[in-house]
């Protein structure tokens, strides 16, 4: 059995043309003494959209929060076969210091179940800070961008009211296209509908579903909505305690569960709807 | 009831406004140097440099539990046992706008504290730099709910000039006080102190208040 923690046992980087756009390989996360994901392994193609389940707790936003926020104790990840959390000194893997880990995040966009919207900038001008600030473009071009991607989440019409004045579908919407601006080969989506009135889930699902049919975006979804991952999802993966319970394509995954733990929770989420 | 002389009051009116003129400058000077150190305060407390944090936490209590008075007795005339030799008027700016420095550090922290933790999320998310993140996220926002307590320190930094006085800075106080030494009267100087302090600090507080709903405003954060 090697030793996880050995960096010299994680490739440089990953190649060929097969590599997975995403890859966690024995990642662990702890916050103090509680080890909130053990050991994960999880590869996310390019252009798949993977959605993650499972019970309050079981680590789901942590497997976001990764990539985009936190810091990792094991293993290694790697974003389009580059290493994220650790980068390539001399032939040796070392953790990535904070200038590679935010170069290595501008690949990747994120929504919050909060939305998150800067809330002394109007739409648009949600959607150029990080083109501009970032990506260094001109206003005028990242103007163009920002207008083309509220014109796609629908969201044209109000592109000079700052959030306060928006609902929750419109911010999550205007959400959506900021993060897009910035072109990432990877959009991750943490319950982003969770906050959101009934009525008007149906608004940012139907973008999302565009993202996925027309664009073939990389996606990684946590969401409660099962009706929803079983429709546009390839793979789904249920967490329990840290760990990938089961993971299949939806078909499989929510018609046939494998697991005991998996069919506790279905049932359990069917029962409450 | 009171000796009251108007002649006199009038005799001694252009030299008050004159000293007016130096208590605004004064209180002027001194907030300007204590918004900007101020903020340097605030962010050096949040710097991942643990001692540096801890010094300026530590400094920032030191200057808040102290009297000002002391303080400006201290920078003018223990400053030149370490070489440092400064007028009235520098001595008096450094002191008094060091003072305010340490309670506006408090304010913009407060304000600071009060972005919710998803702004700088969304910052991370976005890639921006440290530096964008503050200058073009979170003091925006952390602004607004700061304004209060700026405009009232700028209230109190005005009313404090007076303290100046004792190291020889030609405020008002210390002109009424020069006045009726010469003139063997206090009545009418300290009285028309009083006053002109009471006709700029009110309408201060009122425009301060402006200030902060046009801010607000300004910031698209009126709901
Ligand atoms: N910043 C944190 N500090 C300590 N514990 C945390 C922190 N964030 C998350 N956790 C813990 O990690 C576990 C997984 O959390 P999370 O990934 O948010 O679960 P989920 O999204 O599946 O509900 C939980 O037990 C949670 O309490
Ligand atoms: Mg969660």
């Amino acid at each position: 059995m090697k030793d996880l923690h050995d960096l010299s046992h994680y490739p440089l980087k990953l190649e060929g043309p097969d590599r997975p756009m995403v890859s966690f390989r024995n990642v662990t996360k702890r916050y103090g003494d509680l080890v909130v994901l053990d050991g994960l392994n999880l590869d996310v193609a390019e252009g798949e959209m993977v959605s993650i389940i499972g019970p309050s707790g079981s680590g789901k936003t942590t497997v976001l929060r990764m990539l985009m926020l936190e810091t990792i104790q094991g293993g290694v990840i790697y974003v389009d076969g580059q290493p994220l959390s650790h980068m390539d000194r001399g032939g040796m893997l070392v953790p990535a210091t904070p200038r590679h880990l935010r170069a290595g995040r501008e690949q990747i966009g994120m929504c919050f179940q909060h939305f998150n919207l800067f809330p002394h900038m109007t739409a648009l001008g949600n959607c150029m800070e990080g083109p501009v600030q970032v990506l260094g473009m001109s206003k005028q071009a990242a103007r163009e961008r920002a207008e083309d991607l509220l014109e796609m989440v629908g969201m044209i019409d109000k592109r000079d009211e700052h959030p306060a004045r928006l609902s929750g579908g419109q911010q999550q919407r205007v959400a959506i296209a900021r993060a897009l601006a910035m072109r990432p080969k990877v959009l991750l989506l943490d319950e982003v509908t969770s906050a959101l009135d009934p009525e008007v889930i149906g608004e940012v699902t139907g973008v999302i579903k565009k993202l996925v049919e027309k664009y073939r975006l990389t996606i990684m979804m946590v969401t409660h909505q099962m009706g929803f991952a079983a429709d546009i999802s390839d793979r789904v993966c249920f967490f329990y305690d840290g760990r990938i319970e089961e993971q299949g394509a939806p078909a499989d995954l929510f018609s046939n569960p494998q697991k005991e733990r998996t069919q506790q929770f279905l049932s359990a989420v069917k029962s409450a709807d | 009831m009171f000796d009251w002389k108007w002649d006199f009051a009038f005799e001694i009116l252009p030299r008050l406004l004159w000293a007016t003129l130096n208590t605004l400058m004064a209180a002027g000077a001194g907030y300007a140097i204590a918004v900007v150190l101020g903020l340097v305060l605030a962010l050096a407390q949040r710097t991942p440099i643990r001692a540096l944090t801890a010094v300026v936490r530590e400094a920032v209590e030191f200057i808040r539990s102290t009297p000002l008075v002391l303080q400006i007795f201290f920078v003018f005339y223990v400053g030149p046992q370490f070489g440092l030799r400064l007028s009235p008027w520098t001595a008096g700016m450094i002191a008094i706008g060091l003072h305010y420095a340490a309670y506006l550090s408090e304010v913009y922290r407060g304000g600071i504290e009060s972005v919710p933790k998803g702004q700088w999320e969304a910052c991370t998310a976005l890639s921006l730099s440290t530096r964008d993140t503050y200058a073009r996220i979170i003091i925006p926002q952390a602004l607004p709910p700061a304004l209060a307590g700026m405009g009232n320190y700028l209230v109190g930094i005005f009313k404090d000039t007076p303290m100046l006085s004792v190291i020889g800075v030609a405020e008002l106080m210390h002109t009424a006080n020069a006045i009726g030494s010469e003139h063997y009267r206090f009545l009418e100087p300290i009285t028309m102190v009083g006053v002109i302090f009471l006709m700029i600090s009110l309408p201060a507080a009122g425009l301060v208040r402006l200030f902060e709903t046009w801010v607000r405003r300004k910031l698209g954060m009126i709901r």
